[in-house]
């Protein structure tokens, strides 16, 4: 390997590219050249350092400046003044705090990272970057130490439960599909993230994807797999490029194929992709996928562990799980329980999302209060409005209101509150936020992505979206509740498959906990949270009205009329409450009544 | 394996023209022995050929050796395949509940405004599709618009004219 005075790592996540990191980087190291450094700084592609909120942004190494706003023009002085004199470019550095590795590694005093532990550090795609922060040392201990039954042991005693949301113990499951007296026995890793709001699976696959083949190959030997399959969303091209990048240089390394690091174990894998069903996230319907077939869940038992890809036993777990199955045969399984609570041990990764102020990736210990999660490690409310609610579990998971701050989180008081661990999405929804506008969002989602095979999750999500789509039209009638009370409950207990029965989740949390919304809607006709359009109108106030005609040109309907510097009306006929004209009003001179 | 073909195939079909149909036989011809073809082999032609048409259905089931049903079957379940050709560019709207309380609705209304057309639909001159998606993943960005394959984040209504500007020349 060949040594560097310094590293620069430039953030090449989505949104850094978007904003021109490729070019950055091309200019860096056309400086570079241009200065003879080129043999002495190594410019490294990684995932996201920090916010992106102004990239493309970077980090040198070994002082860990953070530099962010930097455009391909930039270089040059950054190369003459940080590479060349040694001196910091100040304009450039992130504000507030200097950057460090414990502002990465711990934002929050509560945060504790073992999954996310090697993103935004390391080059993902470089497999020595990975071997360099004791990348693959889990599976030779593995290997060469421990048999298959003591694998197993391990992972259970450290009591990681499944982190796609289920939260079936990971250990007990590998146990039940090496039992199975038949061979071939295959993996699958379900990187099929479809919960709106949830990115964490992405971010662990596009900046530390070894991680999960090594918790693969882990896996595999402890069940007696031979082949693995990643399931990954087409939604993420960039997380199946740099995992394809990952399985071609750990082949060539001898840790994916016949006779692995000379132990007589063989193991490959490969990627297949989706292509936009959400319910490919459910296990057999992944496997069905997989098997090229329509995403369609079948009734269980046969379990996959009996009965999976190519009617073989075949163990699922989700990105997450895997991943963290390194650091437990590292750190062992008693560090690793070390964290968390009775029940729950170890950390979840969770996104952050909605209208809180530091929205991105955290890692905490299960057993976090909601509170501490939103007002701690997410920096409390944007623009320091009110807390009305936070969904968590994506669109099978509930909706909790303030009552429920001091929840902590874990997969049995979540579930008992009605919401659910799900895989991670977190949106904290702030007090303009109408929930029975979300119960809405949330069926229209489900019944959507509803895979139609039986009739409970096909008709009966329908059903329930119209009756919400009434409501939010302001046609509700009395006995709307109690037939959507009704539906919940039906749909919950004849459902084939996970969609299915979670999908009333939303409506059931919101029916429970804010009724008093619903209620408004149906009989006063009105929506508190002035976001249902029917029950809403927009109007200028005169006194505070310009006339600067912003709002009358933006207006798609041309439903504002007034004259140049007087007073604008708008027609409430015509307006069809899109929002437009407040959004683009400087004066605030549109309310909404 | 002689190369099959089906009956009735229109004249502005992919499988009539050579240069596409050369692209078409590569990729069957990649995954032919491959368990689970046809999801792969569906996917290489989404993304190549741009959409997969009633006939190249028929061509895939022919030469994977499955009932047309079957393929027909996969495309009709998975969002991302679709039956005819979009415009020269698409335009992406995440329905991630991020950017649906971040303001999408708002910002989907504006796009029709602009183009004229509406979700689902390509302007009139084949240039611009416009399509909902599911989460993007970008949810920090929040509302996030994607333009071809180039990510837009914080998107307001007023400035959407402008990103879409560049490609409506």
């Amino acid at each position: 390997m060949k040594y560097y005075r310094t590293h620069v790592l430039v953030c090449a996540d989505p949104e850094c590219i978007k904003r021109g990191a490729h070019e950055v980087i091309d200019s860096l190291q056309d400086e570079l050249v241009a200065q003879g450094l080129i043999d002495e700084v190594q410019v490294l592609e990684t995932s996201r350092i920090g916010g992106c909120s102004d990239g493309p942004e970077m980090v040198v190494y070994p002082e860990g400046v953070h530099y962010s706003g930097l455009t391909p023009d930039d270089m040059p002085y950054i190369v003459e003044e940080h590479l060349l004199k040694g001196r910091i470019a100040k304009k450039f550095v992130v504000p507030d705090v200097p950057f460090t590795d414990e502002e990465l590694r711990a934002p929050s005093a509560k945060e504790v990272r073992i999954v996310l532990k090697n993103c935004g550090q390391i080059d993902p795609e470089n497999i020595e970057d990975y071997l360099a922060v004791d990348g693959y040392m889990a599976l030779a201990k593995v290997l060469t130490e421990m048999t298959p039954d003591e694998v197993i042991d391990t992972v259970t005693r450290s009591g990681l439960r499944g982190r796609g949301g289920a939260g079936f113990s990971v250990g007990k499951k590998w146990q039940i599909t090496r039992n199975v007296q038949d061979w071939p026995k295959y993996l699958t890793c379900n990187a099929d993230e479809g919960d709106p709001g949830a990115f964490m699976n992405r971010r662990v696959l596009e900046g530390d994807p070894h991680s999960v083949i090594e918790g693969m190959i882990i896996s595999a030997y402890a069940i007696g797999a031979s082949y693995g399959y990643v399931y990954c969303r087409a939604e993420y091209p960039i997380a199946v490029r740099t995992l394809n990048i990952a399985i071609q240089q750990a082949r060539a390394l001898g840790l994916l194929g016949e006779n692995i690091l000379g132990s007589g174990f063989s193991y490959d894998m490969e990627v297949r992709m989706g292509a936009g069903a959400f319910v490919c996230g459910e296990e057999t319907a992944l496997i069905a996928s997989v098997e090229g077939k329509r995403g369609e869940p079948r009734p269980r038992p046969p379990f996959p562990a009996v009965k999976g890809v190519w009617s073989k036993p075949t163990n699922n777990n989700n990105v997450e799980s895997y991943a963290n199955v390194p650091q437990i045969i590292l750190g062992g399984p008693d560090w690793y329980a070390s964290f968390g609570t009775e029940k729950s041990k170890g950390t979840k990764t969770f996104a952050l999302a909605g209208d809180v102020k530091r929205s991105g990736l955290v890692e905490v210990p299960l057993g976090i209060s909601l509170r501490d999660l939103v007002y701690d490690v997410g920096g409390g409310i944007k623009d320091d409005k009110g807390y009305k609610a936070i969904q968590i579990g994506g669109p099978m998971g509930g909706c909790l209101p303030i009552e429920y701050l001091d929840l902590p989180v874990d997969y049995e008081s979540l579930t008992s509150a009605g919401a659910m661990m799900g895989s991670g999405g977190v949106v904290v929804m702030d007090d303009e936020t109408c929930m029975v506008d979300i119960a809405r969002y949330f069926m229209d989602f489900t019944q959507d992505e509803s895979c139609g095979k039986c009739t409970p999750c096909r008709v009966g999500t329908r059903r329930i979206l119209e009756i919400l789509n009434r409501i939010c039209a302001g046609e509700g009638k009395d006995g709307d509740i109690e037939t959507l009370e009704m539906l919940c409950r039906e749909i919950k207990a004849t459902s084939l498959c996970g969609l299915g029965q979670g999908a009333p989740n939303p409506v059931e949390s919101t029916l429970k906990h804010f009724r008093h919304e619903y209620e408004a809607h149906i009989y006063e006709k009105r929506c508190p949270s002035k976001v249902c359009r029917a029950l809403i109108r927009y109007e200028i106030l005169t006194d505070i009205c310009t006339g600067c005609t912003v709002c009358a040109r933006n207006c798609p309907t041309n439903a504002i009329t007034g004259e140049r510097r007087k007073p604008h009306v708008i027609d409430p006929d015509t307006c069809v409450r899109c929002g437009i004209c407040m959004q683009v009003c400087n004066f605030n001179a549109i309310e909404i009544r | 394996m002689a190369v099959l073909t089906p009956v009735a195939i229109s004249t502005n079909d992919p499988l009539q023209m050579p240069e596409k149909k050369v692209v078409i036989d590569q990729i069957l011809e990649k995954n032919r022995n491959t368990p689970g073809a046809v999801m792969l082999v569906l996917n290489e032609l989404q993304s190549q050929i741009g959409f997969v048409s009633p006939a190249m259905q028929e061509y895939v089931a022919l030469n994977l050796r499955v009932p047309v049903s079957t393929v027909h079957g996969v495309v009709s379940f998975y969002s991302f395949f679709v039956t005819t050709p979009r415009g020269r560019h698409t335009i992406k709207f995440c329905m991630g509940t991020a950017c649906y309380v971040g303001g999408m609705p708002q910002l989907i209304d504006k796009a029709k405004q602009v183009l004229g057309v509406d979700v689902g639909q390509t302007t009139p001159d084949g240039n611009v599709t416009l399509e909902i998606c599911r989460c993007v993943g970008a949810c920090s960005q929040a509302p996030v618009i994607v333009i071809d394959e180039e990510l837009h984040g914080r998107v307001r209504p007023n400035k959407l004219p402008q990103l879409t500007k560049k490609i409506q020349s």
